[in-house]
């Protein structure tokens, strides 16, 4: 929605293929993600998305094709004319500038909300121990859940534990985010509260990738839908040429089935 | 208990009739009478108390001998070296047990391969023997020392007898059999792990140190401690084995003594109480340890025995002035069948 006055956040999908045991989900996969902008992926389950968000941040190896974030690859360092595998520290360190908030929150169960967002600060050396409380217990407000840093992730519901996932990730200050299916672990009442703080983040000038099943949501919020099936992209988009006039068949079956 | 009391009157369902309006709070409570199980208690109750009074009027048990030895330096030094035994050979096995667990995880096949047949073969020699051989290793090496490898020539060379003492035997042995049993259990620990806390460190960035000393083997710790407790108990009841190579451990010196008086069940039973009483501090160990790590897993931690005598007394305090009700009566069942 900022996207002319971000200049970092830039990400570059190119002919990127992955196969499991024979079974091919991605096929060719090009997709460049401008800086700022905030892109919603959707199709039908089993399509490839949650994968081809995976492999923006090296969670997910690629077969052929590469992924690189303002230019870097994630996983590899180009020296000359080859390409050297990294260290894992080098990896781990490029990783810090994309975040992941997971569908399952994948919160640390045994530390509090704050020392959830703190843990990664404080053991990356970019904070002292007492700053990072500090900077947990400003993310905590930015969420909403001020009065919640003592509380473990069991004690909280899961609209809850998604924001703290939240502000997890933007611990980090990455200059992507990337959102798995944020709300489809959610009870339906619950899911308007993260949405909400994923709107506000979508005004701040992070790149944002979202795989969704929120039509609704996706259509308010992103600057470009991409339509994802068989491992292919199908179609790509502002919100309005995708739900309006959607020129794939598949895009057309797809949308007739959720709107 | 007063607090919990319902205060209104349960809703009562009553089809074809008018609802009835007796107020059941009034009415007292008649408890359900579970003859059967008085009998077996009874009959339990009388099998303890025979076993009892045995203990009390046999006097083949000798308890005059068991408290003549019970704090004889003898013993005690031998208990001393029971516990020095358990802990550098618990500390030795769990530290190793670790790092096989981490080797056996690891995508390295040559550390993975080399742990599995570490705890392959430690599993499958017998402690005893084990502990004789790791004695008798001079026959085998007369010298251990550094060298020119696959040569005989020495910089720097020890005769094994005397670098391999009882004590040293003893601790190889026992140390390297907990190795074997322990990096088992910690890897089924780390196993029982979700992947999905892996790949939320790893998108973090968190280093690996900290991914498994901080995310992974905290979380293992709940599933790995009731398992590591129930070995550290068998590692110190295990230390009697190698009373076989004559180490004054307490087996061996309650052995000794009752060689020489011929007391043998007075001072068995000396040895006996004193594991009861090594097993018990580690049982009440095991339970605070595990709370510890319990912390996030339970929305309420689990109340210590103090605490929960404490709650007991206040509960008994509070029963003298309170008249039993029909709220009060279904509330005492669902307590107990929280218990």
């Amino acid at each position: 929605m900022s996207a002319a006055t971000q200049t970092t956040g830039l990400v570059e999908i190119r002919g990127v293929s992955k196969s499991y045991s024979g079974h091919e989900v991605l096929r060719d996969v090009n997709l460049t993600v401008r800086p700022g902008e905030v892109v919603a992926i959707l199709g039908p389950s089993g399509s490839g998305k949650s994968t081809l968000l995976r492999t923006i941040n090296h969670l997910e190896s690629v077969d052929r094709g590469w992924v690189t974030v303002d230019g870097a690859l994630i996983g590899y360092e180009q020296r000359g004319d080859r390409l050297f595998e990294l260290k894992e520290k080098e990896i781990l360190k490029r990783r810090t500038q994309v975040g992941v908030v997971f569908q399952n929150f994948n919160l640390f169960p045994h530390l509090t909300a704050a020392e959830n967002i703190a843990e990664a600060p404080v053991a990356l050396k970019r904070v002292s121990k007492s700053d990072g409380r500090e900077l947990a217990l400003g993310l905590l407000a930015k969420v909403g859940l001020g009065d919640k840093a003592d509380a473990y992730p069991r004690q909280l519901s899961g609209g809850q534990q998604q924001r703290v996932a939240i502000a997890r990730a933007l611990a980090l200050a990455p200059k992507v985010l990337l959102f798995d299916e944020p709300t489809s672990a959610l009870d339906p009442e619950l899911v308007g509260e993260v949405l909400d703080v994923i709107r506000d983040l979508a005004t701040l000038g992070t790149t944002l990738v979202i795989v969704t099943h929120e039509i609704g949501f996706a259509r308010e919020v992103a600057d470009r839908i991409v339509f994802i099936d068989g491992g292919q992209v199908l179609e790509v988009g502002t919100p309005a040429q995708v739900f309006g006039s959607p020129k794939h068949p598949r895009t057309k079956e797809f949308l007739g089935k959720v709107l | 208990m007063t607090d919990t009391v319902q205060k209104t009157a349960p809703v009562v369902v009553n089809r074809g009739t008018p609802p009835a309006t007796t107020d059941f709070n009034a009415l007292k409570v008649v408890h359900t009478r579970h003859y059967v199980r008085w009998v077996f208690g009874a009959l339990v109750l009388f099998v303890v108390l025979q076993f009892l009074w045995s203990l009390a009027t046999n006097d083949r048990y000798g308890w005059d001998v068991v408290a003549e030895y019970f704090f004889a330096p003898a013993i005690l030094r031998g208990l001393g070296l029971t516990l020095a035994l358990t802990a550098v050979a618990g500390s030795i096995g769990f530290l190793l047990g670790t790092l096989l667990a981490l080797a056996r995880l690891s995508k390295s096949p040559i550390l993975n391969s080399v742990s599995w047949s570490f705890i392959w073969f430690f599993r499958s020699v017998p402690l005893l023997v084990q502990v004789l051989i790791w004695y008798n290793l001079g026959y085998l090496y007369p010298q251990l020392g550094l060298g020119i490898p696959f040569t005989d020539t020495y910089f720097l060379g020890f005769d094994t007898i005397t670098l391999i003492s009882q004590f040293a035997a003893a601790v190889l042995g026992l140390s390297l059999h907990q190795a074997a049993y322990s990096a088992e259990i910690i890897r089924g620990g780390i196993l029982s792990v979700d992947q999905g806390q892996l790949e939320a460190a790893a998108a973090l960035g968190l280093p690996r140190h900290t991914r498994v000393l901080r995310i992974i083997l905290p979380q293992a710790a709940r599933s790995i401690l009731p398992n590591a407790f129930n070995e550290i108990i068998g590692l110190l009841k295990g230390t009697s084995i190698v009373s076989v190579i004559a180490l004054g451990e307490l087996f061996y010196v309650a052995q000794v003594i009752y060689n020489r008086n011929q007391q043998v069940i007075p001072l068995l039973l000396v040895a006996v109480i004193w594991y009861i009483v090594l097993t018990t501090v580690l049982s009440i160990g095991q339970f605070y340890v595990e709370r510890h790590f319990a912390r996030g897993a339970e929305r309420v931690l689990p109340p210590t025995p103090v605490q929960k005598a404490r709650r007991w007394v206040s509960e008994q305090w509070a029963r003298l002035d309170e008249t039993p009700s029909v709220g009060a009566g279904i509330d005492a069942k669902s307590e107990s069948f929280r218990l």
